[in-house]
């Protein structure tokens, strides 16, 4: 049974069907708007989530299927013990496909070796959230074009900052880009990272802690928020916090076709008199990563002969 | 230093010095009944030094476990007093209930009923990590 637990369960040539088929979906919205009729998607929800379900939610609706599922631990069985291998076994029983996000890394996994529908992994604590890549290739497929020869900055919080760690892992997978690291000391990309994936596959990248010097460089700007409950420390977190804030200032020296990225939510990392810039588009991001995720449903259900 | 010569049993050889004692352990060894010797820095001409386990009686042995402690050993296996077979243990791809996650924020840590399972990533660098959460073991 196929699921999607890792961004590298999907080969390269995988990835690129889920994009062709998530923008005929934008293209053809109508086609397929009864594909999953009669179908049922669970979100199973252990820790609360606003975007990743609702647009998971949104995606099987808009192809003619049905959502059941909770959206916290407490209104679940797992507050009376259940294991997450006998939540994902019962879940079988009522569901075609799992859709899961747990604070406990690699509970998803776990469902996907008990369940016998398949299982989509929608967060899983600091560690995987492959959904939220695959938005980020659809963005960058559609904003820019190409995977290759791109200029990438990453900015913020480069060491929790899990979105950041997976799209560097899948764009690493691309020829001749060069990764830009913008971090203070505190929030660098951890040194597994830096050996594991770019110095294992020959990524060039540039380690600095100013956004200003490498912003006439860039093709694209990924920005984070730098996560309260990873910090034991308020007065910490309030100073790393406002290390880097995008304002339109910031951007005078950037190219004109810059993207500038965001997983979202924001806190105050990117001013909200950036987002009438053209060049902001992170709420394209996220209506991007509904249709990414129908693709997703659409493939998975047929895979498992379900659809 | 006499040690009887085994007669249905094992020789672990060419253990890296050192090592003997962690391989004992997580064979669980202190648990059998049988007579068992562990020689420390036993003189060797290929290693220089290296530890020795002799096992007198044929119990089951975990051999995932050595390959994983110690990949360059040998296992002499002993019948009737004449060395029958002898093994390298290659480095186990996965390891079940060997060693153990420590992260506290993986799944592991709160559902005892699951396998703590790890998969070798790096064989030159011997790095095994939980499937789970990927964190090294």
């Amino acid at each position: 049974m196929k699921s999607l637990i890792d961004i590298l369960d999907f080969t390269v040539e995988e990835i690129d069907e889920l994009l062709v088929v998530a923008n005929d979906i934008i293209a053809n919205p109508k086609k397929y708007s009864e594909m999953c009729h009669g179908k049922k998607l669970a979100t199973l929800f252990f820790e609360p989530s606003t975007r990743t379900r609702l647009s998971f939610e949104a995606a099987m609706y808009e192809l003619g299927g049905n959502v059941l599922g909770f959206s916290e631990a407490g209104s679940s069985s797992s507050a009376k013990g259940e294991s997450v291998a006998d939540t994902a076994k019962m879940i079988s029983c009522y569901a075609d496909i799992i859709a899961m996000r747990h604070p406990k890394e690699g509970a998803p996994l776990v469902a996907s070796m008990n369940a016998s529908i398949p299982v989509i992994n929608a967060g899983d604590g600091g560690h995987n959230h492959p959904t939220q890549t695959l938005t980020d290739l659809l963005t960058i497929n559609r904003e820019k074009g190409r995977f290759e020869n791109l200029k990438i900055g990453f900015c913020g919080d480069l060491k929790f900052g899990r979105t950041v760690h997976s799209l560097i892992n899948a764009m690493s997978r691309y020829e001749g880009n060069t990764i830009y690291l913008v971090s203070p000391t505190e929030l660098k990309l951890p040194d597994y990272v830096k050996k594991d994936v770019l110095d294992k596959k020959n990524i060039s990248y540039v380690e600095t802690q100013s956004l200003e010097d490498v912003m006439p460089e860039l093709d694209i700007l990924y920005m984070t928020r730098v996560q309260r409950e990873r910090f034991f420390n308020e007065e910490e977190y309030l100073r790393l916090r406002d290390r880097y804030i995008l304002v339109p200032e910031k951007l005078l020296s950037a190219k004109e076709d810059l993207i500038i990225m965001h997983p979202l939510p924001r806190v105050n990392e990117i001013s909200v008199a950036v987002d009438d810039d053209s060049r902001a588009c992170y709420f394209r991001q996220a209506l991007y990563g509904k249709y990414i995720r129908m693709a997703l449903i659409l493939k998975l259900l047929k895979e498992a002969g379900t659809i | 230093m006499n040690i009887d010569a085994i007669k249905d049993g094992f020789v672990i050889d060419h253990i890296t010095a050192g090592k003997g004692m962690a391989i004992y352990e997580l064979l669980g060894l202190d648990k059998l009944e049988c007579p068992v010797a562990i020689i420390m820095n036993a003189g060797s001409k290929k290693m220089g030094k290296k530890d020795i386990i002799k096992i007198d009686g044929e119990v089951p042995l975990n051999l995932e476990v050595i390959g994983y402690a110690d990949p360059d050993v040998t296992v002499n296996i002993i019948k009737g007093g004449t060395l029958t077979e002898k093994l390298t243990i290659p480095m186990p791809e996965t390891l079940k209930n060997v060693i153990f996650c420590k992260n506290p924020r993986c799944i592991t840590s709160v559902e005892q009923e699951l396998d703590h399972i790890f998969k070798l990533t790096d064989k030159k660098e011997n790095v095994y990590r939980c499937i789970y959460c990927e964190s090294k073991g």
